[in-house]
């Protein structure tokens, strides 16, 4: 806009005018002047949108590292310091993997394993998240069975592997039992404490805005838990994915299928050095599976749109 | 009356009272401009007004249907655009409403606060003043004959107030809302405030009362005289609690 109209239309601002348009006595000016003086502060001061690429840092890094490890391993048993079948070197355990790939053990191993940790992981949100938000919101239920779960939280779960053995014998039910009562507690403790570290104010602007129980705490609450809670999952599925390895290890046989585990035990009944590394590996490779293509993104995702991922290392 | 505050106190626990006999009446339509030091119980008496807190004596009259709430922060939900806190304040208040109806009626109010291009941002990809105005549409969004608003643009700086007062006064004089507005600047108060009332500290109660009158409004000389005299009241005030 030019600067002359402005300063004419300034001078020109009747004095009756502004007896019936009140202004501020400290500011001056006409409703468009303002406008633009309010829309110039606007862009000024909000956020400018930055768009990036793919960051192939984020990708090399990591790449790099592995290799780096690889290499220290190759070099350690390249020294010689111990016996070939105790330590066995990258490129015996690549060789294993690919005869286990060719025998079929492989596939059939991480997909039994992968479907009862997904299928055991999902039932432990679906019961975990009502039971954590009733928990967190009754107060006299938190108090009556908070330290028992969070307990629970403590009690590794193959604990629970003998009595589930007696109790369904040796069936996919026990592997399920033990997945559960190592997810659950966990879930649950993550969305109470997520819900602990929602500000007070939002409660005040949903009592406000007229929310009742029920709308609280599917609108407000868990949204507003929700990083928390997406903390509580990861770390649930983490405790699923390790109590099934548990499982899978302790109990074999029966009509329990052929997991991860029963490959690592199956190495170490044969003493196969290279068998029990590969199933080490292939049960860390679908952990960093799982939190680069699900947890991880999930995650970002939710800080970004929150604002919470400015100067974080992430 | 919209608002009738009869001999109100409150007290947490055993502790001296907040608020001692407040006596006041707020008419509909008006502005009114709570004025007190920091610590006076002015957020109390509003939080009282809006039936998130219950008075220990006293009795208050309030609309049946309840007050819009404007936080000193703009407390919008980080989950949700600037849009979708307008829309869930809109659900909320009429659980009947469609969707369509919602959006449509929220872009309205987002026109209202000039925010009309903002409603897709998050709250925090917003400036401090939009985000008090996004918090002032939501509040908007509740339909309510009362608005309090406590210290809503205590945090901005003197440009962005100066035309969130602007703004302010624009929208109470299309919607015709009753508007309880507590701050602690003098300036505010003779800017906004129809009616200034003081408020003592420990306890609090309604010392001191002046009207605001179009005089004061359009003459920047009566204005100053006027902000001055309050200003030496509540300094007044303040000194009480010196010794």
């Amino acid at each position: 806009m030019p600067s002359n109209p402005i300063t004419t239309e300034e001078r020109t601002l009747p004095v009756t005018e502004s007896k019936e348009h009140i202004t501020s006595p400290s500011l001056k000016g006409n409703a468009s002047e303002l406008r633009d003086l309010e829309a110039g502060l606007d862009n000024l001061q909000s956020d400018v949108g930055r768009k990036r690429g793919i960051d192939w840092k984020r990708v090399l890094l990591p790449i790099l590292a592995l290799v780096v490890l690889i290499l220290a391993w190759q070099f350690y048993v390249s020294l010689g310091l111990k016996r070939r079948d105790q330590v066995p070197g990258p490129l015996d355990v690549l060789n294993q993997l690919v005869v286990l790939w060719g025998e079929g053990k492989v596939q059939e191993s991480v997909w039994t394993s992968l479907q009862r940790g997904l299928i055991g992981f999902l039932i432990s949100v679906v019961v975990a998240t009502p039971v954590g938000l009733l928990l967190a919101q009754v107060a006299p239920l938190r108090r009556a069975f908070g330290p028992l779960i969070s307990g629970l939280q403590v009690l590794p779960s193959v604990a629970w592997v003998p009595a589930a053995i007696i109790w369904f014998g040796l069936t996919d039910a026990t592997v399920y039992f033990v997945v559960l009562m190592g997810a659950i507690p966990s879930i649950i403790n993550g969305l109470i404490s997520g819900v602990d570290q929602i500000p007070p104010q939002y409660r005040s602007v949903g009592t406000v805005l007229g929310a009742n129980r029920l709308q609280m705490a599917l609108q407000i609450i868990l949204p507003a838990a929700l990083p928390g809670y997406i903390g509580g999952l990861k770390q649930g599925w983490a405790f699923s994915w390790r109590s099934l390895m548990a499982a899978e290890i302790i109990a074999v046989g029966g009509t329990i299928g052929f997991g991860l585990g029963s490959l690592l035990d199956q190495g170490r009944a044969l003493s196969d050095m290279a068998i029990v590394m590969s199933a080490i590996l292939l049960i860390l490779f679908v952990g960093i599976l799982i939190e680069l293509l699900v947890f991880g993104p999930i995650e970002k995702r939710l800080l970004q749109r929150r604002g919470l991922l400015a100067g974080s290392s992430r | 009356m919209p608002v009738v505050l009869e001999n109100l106190g409150k007290r947490f626990g055993d502790g001296a009272p907040v608020l001692d006999d407040v006596n006041a009446t707020i008419a509909k339509g008006e502005f009114v401009a709570l004025l007190g030091a920091s610590g006076c119980g002015k957020s109390t008496l509003l939080n009282i007004m809006a039936g998130l807190e219950k008075p220990t004596s006293g009795a208050l009259e309030v609309p049946s249907d309840g007050a819009a709430f404007m936080f000193q922060d703009a407390s919008l939900f980080p989950w949700l655009t600037a849009r979708g806190n307008i829309e869930l304040a809109l659900q909320l208040a009429d659980k009947s409403s469609t969707k369509a109806s919602r959006r449509e009626r929220a872009n309205e109010l987002l026109e209202l606060v000039h925010l009309g291009g903002a409603g897709d941002k998050r709250p925090h990809e917003l400036s401090g003043g939009m985000r008090q105005r996004v918090a002032l549409a939501r509040s908007l969004a509740q339909d309510r004959q009362l608005l309090l608003m406590d210290e809503p643009f205590a945090a901005l700086d003197a440009i962005t107030r100066d035309l969130l007062h602007d703004e302010l006064e624009r929208i109470w004089k299309e919607t015709g809302r009753t508007i309880v507005f507590v701050t602690h600047n003098v300036r505010e108060a003779v800017r906004l405030g129809q009616r200034v009332l003081l408020l003592s500290s420990r306890p609090g109660r309604v010392v001191a009362e002046w009207d605001v009158t179009e005089e004061h409004r359009t003459d920047a000389g009566r204005a100053g005289e006027l902000t001055g005299v309050i200003t030496r009241r509540l300094r007044e005030e303040i000194r009480r609690h010196a010794k």
